[in-house]
């Protein structure tokens, strides 16, 4: 094999084998933050040695092997360590016990991956510390790595990791499969965080910020290996076709100098066209097998976007009925205000509008700059420029993202430029 | 979510009125903030904490006629207060933004009182975009 070859593959491979050789240390040592550290040096031993010498025949069970060796040392100068404060006599580390029932081969690599993932999202840590864990852990990305991508210094990025990782030990989550009653919650927390990942990276990806979008692929690539392990659960399916639906656009999204371009106006021929047949794909097997949630249904609304050739052949009959589903499923005001813009795409401008007034009643919603940017679109749409001008101002002073401000700004001073020719 | 907390000094003379500190008291208010910005990395908030320089040094920057700066002393004569420093944290909340200014706000002065700075909060433009 090539140092190049290897340069790519070696790479991928490490990172699928992270989860893997982070379950079996943890279930040998029982201790989430010790292995944690062990196995991040094994994986760096592995960057810098395969390319040289080669890929072991077995690489988990090298990893395995060399993130042992390291929770044996520490172990044993932890043992040293008490040995000198107290002078009591311990026994020595069981060493011999270490690698062969680890890397036994028994399929249990496959659940650890998903225990691990569990273990990541847990209800105890907050959304910023599960993510970090998540990536780092399961995701196998380095601390430096996921702080570029948050763009904050490396050092609060592992000032969080490892906090979250003493509030997992702390609170003395088994390194175990949820039982049956617990899954259901649990897995809901893995997608979101999962969810949260994709968004981050998806959303952020505009202008010079790659390292941002390769958030999206790794929220990607970490779904398809949950769809891997549990193929028949309609939300993991749902989650993921609604990934790839979404980056399938990612192309268009964004002109020349960062700036956004709305679905509408997009150059659809640049749409990746593999990602949106397996996402339709996906999701429409998934929709034909019966229980349906909120993912599968969002992934359903980005299917009828993206098989529109152009944007006036969408279907919003249907987009309409989705978010009528969607809006039985969840009270979730963006979902009200995704409705409204539908019901005015088929039943025209007044009838969104009218959807939308009870959305300003909404606390949530209230000073909400998406409310302000839909009323000043359907505004707009209806030929009410001068209220429409107001809105767009009002949603630009309100919204924190830069590239949303210029689109929301650029929209009212188009329209004011308009008015005054007149 | 990322927020700047801009520490605002009241201006007084024109001076750091710190100067004018018993030493001791100086020493408290230093270490005060080394503390507070290690414990904002420690709890894995920190992203950027600086101070600034004193006031009398500052300078007002415009562009000359036809390019170029043009320099004048700063800050301007009519301002009460000085911008003296900020941090940038990343939070999960504003209320938590508000809970680290008012930390701030609480530095130790003469004879270790809590100064009350004013501290003026502003989220930073960091937010992602939604699709439109």
């Amino acid at each position: 094999m090539t140092a190049a070859s290897l340069d790519f593959t070696g790479e991928n491979l490490l990172r699928e084998l992270a989860p893997q050789v982070l379950g079996a240390v943890i279930r040998r040592f029982r201790d989430f933050s010790a292995a944690e550290d062990a196995v991040q040096e094994a994986l760096l031993a592995a960057a810098v040695q395969w390319p040289e010498e080669g890929v072991p025949d077995n690489p988990r069970g090298w990893l395995i092997q060399v993130a042992a060796r390291r929770m044996t040392d520490q172990v044993r100068s932890e043992l040293a360590r008490r040995r000198r404060e107290t002078v009591v006599v311990m026994q020595s580390p069981p060493d011999e016990q270490l690698t062969p029932s680890l890397d036994s081969g028994d399929g249990m690599e496959q659940d650890d991956t998903l225990i691990l993932l569990f273990m990541c999202c847990h209800p105890a840590l907050t959304r910023p510390s599960a993510i970090a864990l998540t990536l780092r852990a399961v995701g196998g990305l380095t601390t430096a790595e996921i702080a570029n991508a948050f763009l904050v210094p490396e050092a609060t990025m592992a000032q969080r990791i490892s906090r979250a990782k003493l509030r997992i030990k702390a609170s003395g989550v088994p390194f175990r499969m949820p039982t049956d009653q617990e899954r259901a919650e649990r897995l809901g927390a893995v997608l979101h965080v999962l969810y949260l990942i994709f968004n981050e990276g998806y959303s952020s990806s505009i202008g010079p910020n790659l390292q941002r979008s390769d958030l999206a692929n790794e929220a990607i690539r970490l779904t398809r290996a949950v769809h891997n392990l549990l193929p028949d659960v309609e939300e993991v399916s749902g989650l993921l076709a609604l990934m790839l639906l979404t980056d399938a656009r990612r192309p268009a999204r964004t002109g020349p100098d960062g700036e956004l371009i709305p679905l509408t106006e997009q150059d659809r021929t640049l749409w990746d066209r593999n990602a949106i047949a397996e996402g339709v794909a996906l999701i429409t097997d998934t929709l034909s097998r019966g229980s349906i949630g909120a993912y599968q249904l969002q992934a359903a609304v980005a299917a009828v976007h993206d098989e529109a050739v152009r944007a006036e052949d969408t279907d919003w009959p249907q987009i309409v009925a989705l978010y009528g589903l969607l809006k039985r499923m969840s009270d979730n005001p963006m979902v009200t205000l995704n409705h409204a813009i539908a019901v005015a795409m088929v039943n025209g401008p007044p009838a969104g509008l009218e959807l939308l007034k009870a959305l300003g009643a909404d606390e949530r919603m209230a000073g909400h700059y998406r409310l302000d940017a839909v009323r000043a679109h359907l505004l707009e749409m209806a030929g009410d420029r001068e209220a429409a001008i107001a809105r767009y101002r009002a949603a630009a002073g309100r919204t924190t993202s830069i590239p949303e401000r210029n689109y929301l700004t650029t929209k009212a001073a188009r329209l004011t430029q308009l008015l005054d020719r007149k | 979510m990322k927020f700047m907390l801009m520490m605002h000094a009241p201006r007084g003379t024109g001076d750091w009125s710190v100067f004018k500190w018993p030493p001791e008291d100086l020493k408290a208010h230093i270490n005060f903030m080394k503390r507070f910005a290690k414990e904002l990395k420690d709890a894995g908030e920190l992203v950027a904490a600086e101070g600034l320089a004193a006031p009398d040094q500052a300078r007002v920057v415009r562009a000359r006629k036809g390019g170029g700066p043009e320099v004048t002393d700063g800050p301007f004569p009519e301002a009460k207060e000085f911008l003296a420093g900020y941090w940038i944290v990343d939070v999960e909340s504003p209320e938590q933004a508000y809970e680290i200014a008012a930390r701030a706000s609480a530095a130790p002065g003469p004879g270790g009182a809590p100064l009350n700075l004013r501290i003026e909060v502003r989220e930073v433009m960091s937010a992602p975009p939604v699709d439109l």
